[in-house]
């Protein structure tokens, strides 16, 4: 399909090659520095072997790309966000990692006459009332995934879940996604220190009121610890079931302690889609490792982006938007498509870890939860 | 325990070769917007506005470290507790740039005052500690204030006005209030630093005991410094607000704190022009060197080693060291 | 819940002995030298990477907490001759500068050696078990070695500075380094070998916990902060004030993080008493900070002489 239509638009180039010259530029801008890089580079990694897959071009016209590092630090990302729309005339921005900085380069990159493309972060506000035409979140919105494990905990009957999560306000958005839908009690609610490192004290409270499920979203390497902390305490029977704590990032240093835990995502390594399988191997053929969702994410973006390009170019921006808007392009996750605040619709799955036989460690998907859904916040966005 | 490296009163011949340098800096850094705009590079007025609101937050730090020996480790608060001054402030609908400053100013003396007098309590390495400790609390006050963002920090709707005007809404516009700013905080630190209660102060750093033997008491020129040096930074606060649009608990980590101190450093401790000079390298530095390469903080860590190991005083040290800062007769 | 409570002391004094094992080599370096050593926490970090490097190695994890000790020693060496030696002398601040650009060198190096993704090292088997306590509660045995060793790191420093004729150059030295060199004693490889051990300490602690924290590059940022906050509260050159500020410090952050929102309760709605519970969290340790340097201002068991 991909390369009739590259056929066509090499035929259509003989015929304008006097406009083909002009390359598309794509910004991309993610955490590339301190303890949550690997987020970035696996999402860094997804947009290069895009540009690998498309042999570095839309159309006719070659694919520029340059990466450049927020450094986690939001007016950083806002400054360097500046540099690529205004100094360095990117058309798109592929980016960020973390909803903070999404916060801080949304206007930069929007006024400054780009698109923002988001391949993971999706806070509420830009769902809702914060809604912008140039602004498409290619992932997901943050409470879907905390919403999969409520789901499933609704369908297991579990009565009494505990749920667990860092003191910030991704965590707290993160809780309160799964509270909104799950139906029992909640026996115990833990908020955590950003950054801590021990989780003793919170693992024995667990224990103590020996819930039936814990819901837990702890990101980076407070996961790992976590993780590996959870049947060391002894709690191996209660089932701990969590968002972004156990993903292919994470995994490698996780290892056996993380295996057969469950976890929500809306893609996994194994989901059985045409060409997901093609991009795995790819990716670990080129970077030696097993990709996430956030490689997924970085990839798909940049294929939305070919899809719209491809169509409609970049100068005129209603077309521009609109030919994104259609997202006509076949996303690794399968059936895709955006609702009216520029967020996605698309199916979530439970997923487990596992360990495959090359010693690798990746999630599966265990079963569909949700199907075409959308985010709570549609009704909040203005746009139509 | 002497915080000090260079020596006790700088030759006058050497601060006038100083105050030369600070005002071709200034001159130089006039020239930047028609600059950068005939270069056709306009963004160089943006990372030039950065490098100068840090300019801003060396100076005042450099009153109370510099010329005070008083290490603070949580000054990054005060950028912060200016942010935060133009954030709530224009939620409110209170967009006037002065208005915010006045807000900015009062809060970070405010919290200087009472922090500060605890602190003074405490010397050396527990002084560092304990700034570092206010630093903290205000910074995890930030990130739990649900109200504005937590974490998450807030986008400002837009940048302050100035009497009404849109002044600053232009990149050129912020880049001369900035300006303006850090000659006027400039020139107030330089004239302090030399009254009464400068050479007081300065004092104090040598030698507390003998400033009270001459019948000083140490505690209220050290405590008037540094809730003065509290306000200025808040000043730059309500510009770094302004500059990136967003405000953010991130500004107040003690990472920053750190780097202020760095940069100061850097610059060379006790010598406004060297804090000022330091700022301005460091941003600039951090700029260049990230267009490099990903791995620039090797380079960058490399360059801080090689000051500190052989230039004691910082850049300032390293100039004088190789007669560019000699003595004009 | 009494014995809940019992249980979060024993995770309390648990987390304290881990950041002691930590703050300990700092200590040294800090306390005796009089050095600020911002590089302290990126130490740390290394011997976590050489640990979870020699673990995928040699697959052994008694051979690889071995090895860790001359590799860190060699480190600790080699930067004291590049770079700390040439530093003793000289202000506070050009140590910070110093130290805080090879925050910056180690963890690039480090990155580009090892990538940025969290690396694993896995349990010993003879440690891997649980024991029960009260109830459904049950307590690892590793955590219960890591409590051992660090009594008897805390043990063994105590012992060589307080008994032993190089820990009383040490002292004298610290006082006196002219004094000491004029002795006949030869001061700089003295401070040479206790910045070696201090590096060596600093990444021995970040071996030791690697099979239960995660290795990545972030791990010696968020220890280095609660270290210096231990060393301050203990009084700065007083072994005996870090162990028991690490204790306090992990007591209070522990039984405040659990217990705390329990009390507010009692003072204010549920609501409200978990808001304020959530925020004072993170502020528990640089409260006692501050308050214990507002009624002691040189620390527990510091000099009282201002320095």
């Amino acid at each position: 399909m991909r390369h009739m239509a590259v056929a066509a638009a090499l035929m259509l180039s003989t015929a304008t090659s006097a406009l083909a010259a002009e390359p598309v530029k794509i910004g991309v801008l993610l955490t590339l520095s301190g303890p949550p890089a690997v987020l970035g580079e696996h999402a860094r990694d997804g947009v290069l072997l895009a540009q690998k897959a498309l042999a570095g071009k839309m159309g006719d016209r070659d694919i520029e790309v340059v990466v450049v590092d927020d450094e986690g630090k939001p007016d950083i990302a806002a400054q360097k966000a500046r540099d690529l729309v205004e100094a360095q005339g990117a058309d798109f921005v592929i980016g960020p990692i973390f909803s903070n900085i999404m916060n801080a380069i949304a206007a930069p990159v929007t006024s400054g006459g780009a698109i923002l493309v988001s391949p993971n972060a999706g806070p509420s506000n830009f769902a809702g009332k914060d809604c912008n035409p140039d602004i498409f979140v290619a992932s997901y919105q943050n409470d879907q995934m905390p919403r999969v494990l409520a789901q499933h905990m609704n369908d297991q009957g579990i009565k009494t879940a505990y749920v667990l999560a860092p003191n910030y306000q991704a965590g707290k958005d993160s809780l309160n996604g799964f509270k909104s839908l799950y139906k029992s009690e909640v026996a115990g609610e833990l908020y955590v220190p950003l950054g801590q490192l021990d989780f003793s004290a919170e693992l024995a409270q667990i224990a103590a009121a020996q819930p039936e499920a814990v819901y837990a979203f702890m990101p980076g390497g407070m996961g790992v610890n976590l993780v590996k902390q959870w049947d060391q305490a002894g709690l191996s029977s209660i089932p701990l079931m969590s968002a972004f704590t156990v993903d292919e990032t994470t995994l490698p240093a996780e290892q056996d302690a993380a295996l057969g835990k469950l976890t929500g995502s809306n893609w996994a390594p194994d989901l059985d889609v045409p060409g997901n399988a093609e991009f795995v191997a790819a990716y670990k053929e080129a970077y030696s490792r097993v990709p996430s969702l956030y490689a997924m994410g970085g990839y798909d973006a940049v294929m939305l982006i070919e899809s719209a390009v491809k169509k409609a170019g970049t100068e005129d921006r209603e077309a521009l938007r609109a030919a994104l808007k259609a997202a006509d392009f076949s996303s690794l996750r399968g059936e895709f498509s955006f609702s009216s605040n520029n967020f996605p619709v698309q199916d979530f799955y439970l997923t487990k870890a596992v360990k495959d036989a090359d010693g690798s460690y990746r999630t599966s998907v265990v079963e569909k939860v949700f199907t075409a859904a959308a985010d709570g916040y549609v009704a909040e966005c203005p746009m139509k | 325990m002497t915080y000090m490296t260079q020596t006790l009163t700088e030759p006058r011949a050497g601060l006038a070769a100083r105050l030369k340098l600070a005002l071709a800096i200034f001159a130089l850094l006039a020239v930047v917007p028609p600059l950068a705009h005939a270069m056709g590079e306009p963004f160089m007025i943006i990372i030039a506005t950065r490098m100068m609101v840090f300019a801003i937050a060396a100076l005042s730090l450099d009153l109370i470290l510099g010329h005070g020996a008083m290490v603070s480790f949580g000054h990054a608060a005060y950028l912060g507790f200016g942010s935060y001054a133009v954030a709530i402030l224009s939620r409110a609908g209170i967009s006037d740039l002065v208005l915010q400053m006045v807000a900015a100013v009062l809060a970070s003396a405010l919290f200087a005052l009472v922090t500060g007098a605890i602190s003074l309590r405490t010397r050396g390495v527990y002084f560092i500690m304990i700034t570092l400790a206010f630093g903290q609390m205000a910074y995890f006050f930030f990130v739990s204030f649900s109200a504005l963002g937590g974490d998450d920090g807030v986008a400002l709707a837009a940048r302050s006005t100035v009497l009404g005007l849109p002044l600053l809404q232009g990149e050129t516009g912020l880049f001369y209030v900035t300006l303006g700013l850090l000659i006027a905080a400039f020139a107030g630190l330089y004239l302090l630093t030399r009254s009464r209660f400068g050479r007081v102060l300065t004092g104090t750093r040598e030698s507390a005991l003998r400033m009270q033997a001459i019948g000083f008491r140490p505690l209220p020129y050290q405590l008037t410094a540094y809730v003065i040096s509290a306000a200025i930074c808040g000043v730059a606060g309500v510009l770094l607000a302004n500059q990136a649009v967003y405000v953010s608990p991130a500004y107040m980590s003690w990472h920053r704190s750190g780097e202020m101190i760095v940069m100061l450093v850097l610059g060379g401790v006790g010598s406004l022009t060297g804090a000022m000079t330091g700022a301005l390298v460091t941003v600039a530095l951090e700029e260049g060197l990230a267009r490099f390469s990903e791995h620039w903080r090797l380079g960058f860590g490399l360059i801080l080693v090689l000051v500190a190991l052989l230039s004691p005083g910082g850049l300032s040290g390293l100039l004088r060291k190789f007669n560019l800062l000699r003595d004009d007769k | 819940m009494f014995n809940l409570f019992l249980l979060q002391l024993l995770n309390g004094a648990q987390f304290g002995i881990l950041l002691f094992l930590v703050a300990a080599g700092l200590t040294l370096v800090f306390g005796i030298m009089d050095f600020i050593n911002l590089a302290h926490g990126v130490l740390y970090m290394v011997g976590g990477y050489v640990m979870a490097m020699m673990m995928g190695t040699t697959g052994n994890f008694w051979l690889s907490l071995t090895l860790v000790l001359p590799v860190m020693l060699v480190l600790g060496l080699a930067l004291e001759v590049l770079v700390f030696r040439r530093l003793y002398d000289r202000s506070h601040l050009d140590q910070v500068l110093a130290t805080f650009g090879l925050i910056l060198v180690l963890s690039e190096l480090v990155k580009i050696l090892w990538g940025s993704a969290p690396l694993s090292v896995p349990m010993p088997e003879a440690l891997s078990g649980s024991i029960a306590l009260a109830g459904p509660m049950r307590y690892p045995v590793y955590r219960i070695a890591v409590i051992g060793v660090g009594l008897a790191v805390a043990l063994a420093l105590w012992f060589v500075i307080a008994r032993t004729r190089v820990g009383m150059l040490l002292r004298a030295g610290a006082a006196n380094r002219a004094m000491v060199s004029a002795l006949g004693t030869d001061i700089n490889r003295l401070f040479m070998l206790v910045f070696a051990a201090g590096a060596m300490l600093a990444g021995f602690a970040g071996a030791i916990v690697s099979p239960i924290l995660s290795v990545d590059p972030g791990m010696g940022d968020s220890i280095l902060i609660l270290t210096f906050v231990v060393i301050v509260i203990g009084g700065v050159g007083s072994v005996k004030g870090a162990f028991f500020a690490a204790l306090l410090v992990g007591i209070v952050d522990t039984l405040g993080r659990m217990f705390g929102p329990i009390l507010l309760k009692a003072l204010m709605d549920p609501a409200a008493a978990a808001q304020a519970g959530r925020t004072i969290a993170p502020m528990l340790v640089y409260i006692l900070m501050a308050a214990v340097l507002f009624w002691r201002p040189t620390g527990l068991f510091g000099r009282s002489v201002a320095r």
